[in-house]
């Protein structure tokens, strides 16, 4: 009975996962291979021509998501580290403030969020247009509905989750090792780069992983801000869903994208030099 | 770290994912399970006749409709209330009618009931989908007096439901288009305004694929009820000659009326209720009906399968038939009402009245948006009417536009 002991009390997690992960996941693995239609009913046929056609069909969404989740999370990277950099060595007794206000917007839903931001940008808008009244800007300048205006939209949505593990991860750095590091005559730009940085990659790989893979998914970013030719491939999976019912079309291109990015993590893990991915994840 | 932590974020080992697959594996070998369809035989009539002999009043019933189609003071639900007794609960759950249709369809898929006694849902291609598959129960007109009093002749012969067997009507709309008058300097009267090069990347189109698709072919001089796959492939190389010559800015949901009204667009596919009330706001946008043709479209009151009080969903659906009763809905939501006798309601009405308010009936009595005219009516189309099959061409045709 002792031994049985710690898995027993395992079981709920493991239920968990079985229930909320496996069994879903198995199920739709099951229906990417289906097919048929809503009316009739779609059965299982194997049909594994389902993830061809759909890759076929939606080649550009899902190049494109990765595209804009690449550079968003690129964005995010640049704008988030020193942020990160600055709440954890500057920050001082306010620390936790900075961070409570960096959560603040937070608060509030995703949608409303991002639909603020077609209020702030509309064209003739407060912020548009008054550059526009002053001459600062070419009447016909705009923002919403442009690619920009999508990348902006996932990097603003998404930045708390790469500030907040690289924030943990240099928050932990001894600044005696700084210390250190520069009484052996290194530079500040050397302490950082062989000392700081090397310390706080766990927390960039977190940060990367934390947002790369909800902002290449999102669908919420390319409905409300973006243009004509901004569909990302969760607009697609939506629209198959919901509107054609096309289930099996949905979850082959559900599998497909989850699949691109596993790849894409283990591959990133492995040029970052990461032993073990989910350890530096968990770190 | 302390302990806890480090036990939640300890590193899993290569052999607890090789686990976690295999159970995966043994998992997938389980679940080979199907979607069920449901297509349903048409009832039969004495079938019909049992299940509303069965049925009884509860005195309580639950309305699923979209926002802003209620007076706030819910008073034509008030009324009913008071004259039958009857408990009401009103929710504004519907949005979108593919949305609603995508979260319905599995729950009603799995025979259990959507917790609603009457949904209101657009003539198109989710409501056709309700029908056929056994989603909405058959009427029993005997328990419909007001409606066969009351209702317009045109709203009781409708194609996508005819003899009204299983839907009426809540209230109609036309699809039309609509500018902002400030940035638009012209008078617009045709669809050809939408492909007009001069309004490169200021044109709002609507991302649904059958509304696009219906202006798409009335360009064409093509009525869309009447359509065939090759009308379609047309419309929608002229749509996607629209598209990528820049003209189009974006393809809207309901949020082209913001876009139009602050000029991210100068004009826009439209629903006429929605300019309708901008306008009345004081907002500078107007609503046009093309010369070459509009769409009507219908929302309709069904009570879906399952439903725990079907006796109360009927008199309350036969309730709003009452002219006052129309007359105050419509009052309030500003679209085309069912109910022709409204149109005097209103006008006796707009009588009494005094200052603004007068000024608003009467706007909305002379409307014909809201009271069209044999000649508006000849000028609005119908949907394309399409089977399963035909959907499968008709969406790709057009969401290959909307969504490149």
């Amino acid at each position: 009975m002792r031994r049985l002991t710690p898995y027993l009390l395992a079981l709920p997690s493991w239920m968990w996962l079985a229930i909320f992960l496996v069994v879903p996941m198995v199920a739709m693995a099951s229906v990417s291979l289906q097919t048929g239609n809503a009316i009739d009913g779609y059965a299982m046929t194997f049909s594994f021509s389902n993830y061809g056609d759909a890759i076929g069909r939606y080649s550009t969404q899902l190049l494109r998501s990765l595209l804009y989740g690449g550079l968003a999370t690129l964005a995010m990277l640049v704008i988030g580290y020193p942020v990160a950099y600055w709440i954890a060595f500057k920050g001082g007794t306010r620390k936790s403030m900075y961070l409570f206000l960096l959560l603040l917007p937070f608060f509030v839903s995703f949608v409303l969020r991002t639909i603020s931001w077609n209020f702030l940008l509309s064209d003739n808008g407060i912020l548009l247009g008054t550059l526009k009244g002053w001459g600062l800007l070419p009447a016909d300048f705009h923002v919403l509905a442009t690619t920009f205006a999508v990348i902006g939209g996932l990097t603003y949505n998404f930045l708390p989750f790469m500030i907040l593990p690289i924030y943990v991860a240099l928050e932990r750095v001894d600044p005696r090792v700084v210390e250190a590091a520069q009484d052996l005559y290194a530079t500040r730009a050397a302490a950082f780069r062989r000392v700081v940085l090397p310390l706080s990659l766990p927390g960039v790989f977190a940060g990367v992983l934390m947002t790369f893979v909800p902002a290449t998914a999102d669908p919420i970013n390319a409905a409300i801000l973006g243009g004509t030719s901004n569909t990302m491939i969760g607009n697609i999976i939506q629209t198959e869903y919901l509107t054609n019912l096309d289930y099996p079309t949905a979850s082959a291109l559900s599998f497909t994208l989850m699949a691109v990015l596993l790849v894409g993590i283990f591959v990133y893990a492995r040029a970052l030099g990461t032993e073990n991915v989910l350890e530096a994840a968990a770190r | 770290m302390n302990p806890l932590m480090r036990g939640m974020t300890q590193p899993r080992t290569r052999r607890d994912v090789f686990r976690l697959a295999g159970f995966s594996a043994a998992g997938l070998a389980l679940a080979a399970c199907g979607v069920q369809g449901q297509k349903a035989a048409p009832p039969k009539a004495d079938a019909v006749a049992d299940y509303w002999a069965k049925q009884r009043k509860n005195g309580k019933v639950v309305f699923a409709n979209w926002p802003e189609y209620m007076p706030e003071d819910k008073g034509p639900l008030e009324k009913f209330k008071q004259d039958t007794g009857i408990a009401y609960e009103y929710k504004e759950v519907i949005q979108e009618n593919a949305e609603f249709f995508g979260k319905a369809d599995p729950v009603l898929r799995a025979g259990q009931p959507l917790g609603y006694d009457i949904v209101v849902m657009t003539n198109g291609i989710q409501l056709q989908h309700m029908i056929e598959l056994g989603y909405a129960v058959p009427l029993d007109h005997a328990k419909l007096p007001n409606f066969q009093a009351n209702a317009g002749q045109k709203y009781k012969e409708r194609a996508y439901d005819p003899g009204n067997k299983y839907t009426v009507p809540y209230t109609s709309g036309v699809t039309g288009i609509a500018y902002n008058t400030e940035l638009v300097k012209e008078e617009i009267t045709s669809i050809e305004s939408l492909f007009d090069p001069k309004y490169k990347g200021k044109v709002g189109m609507m991302a649904d694929a059958q509304e696009i698709a219906n202006f798409g072919m009335i360009a064409l001089g093509v009525d869309p009820e009447k359509s065939s796959e090759a009308d379609w492939r047309k419309a929608g190389e002229k749509l996607k000659a629209q598209r990528d010559a820049g003209i189009v800015r974006k393809y809207y949901d309901q949020s082209y009326i913001d876009a139009v009204a602050k000029g991210d667009v100068y004009l826009t596919m439209a629903w006429s209720g929605d300019v309708f009330q901008r306008q009345l706001a004081g907002e500078p946008v107007k609503f046009v009906v093309p010369a070459e043709g509009g769409t009507i479209w219908t929302d309709n009151m069904l009570i879906p399968k399952g439903a725990a009080n079907p006796v109360d969903a009927l008199m309350l659906m036969d309730y709003l038939y009452q002219p006052a009763i129309a007359a105050e809905l419509d009052e309030y939501i500003q679209y085309v009402t069912p109910v022709p006798a409204v149109q005097d309601l209103l006008r006796e009405k707009a009588k009494t009245a005094k200052g603004e308010d007068k000024k608003a009936l009467e706007d909305m009595v002379d409307s014909p948006l809201m009271f069209p005219s044999e000649s508006d009516y000849a000028k609005l189309r119908n949907y394309t009417p399409l089977t399963t099959q035909q959907e499968q061409v008709f969406n790709p045709i057009f969401q290959s536009i909307t969504q490149a």
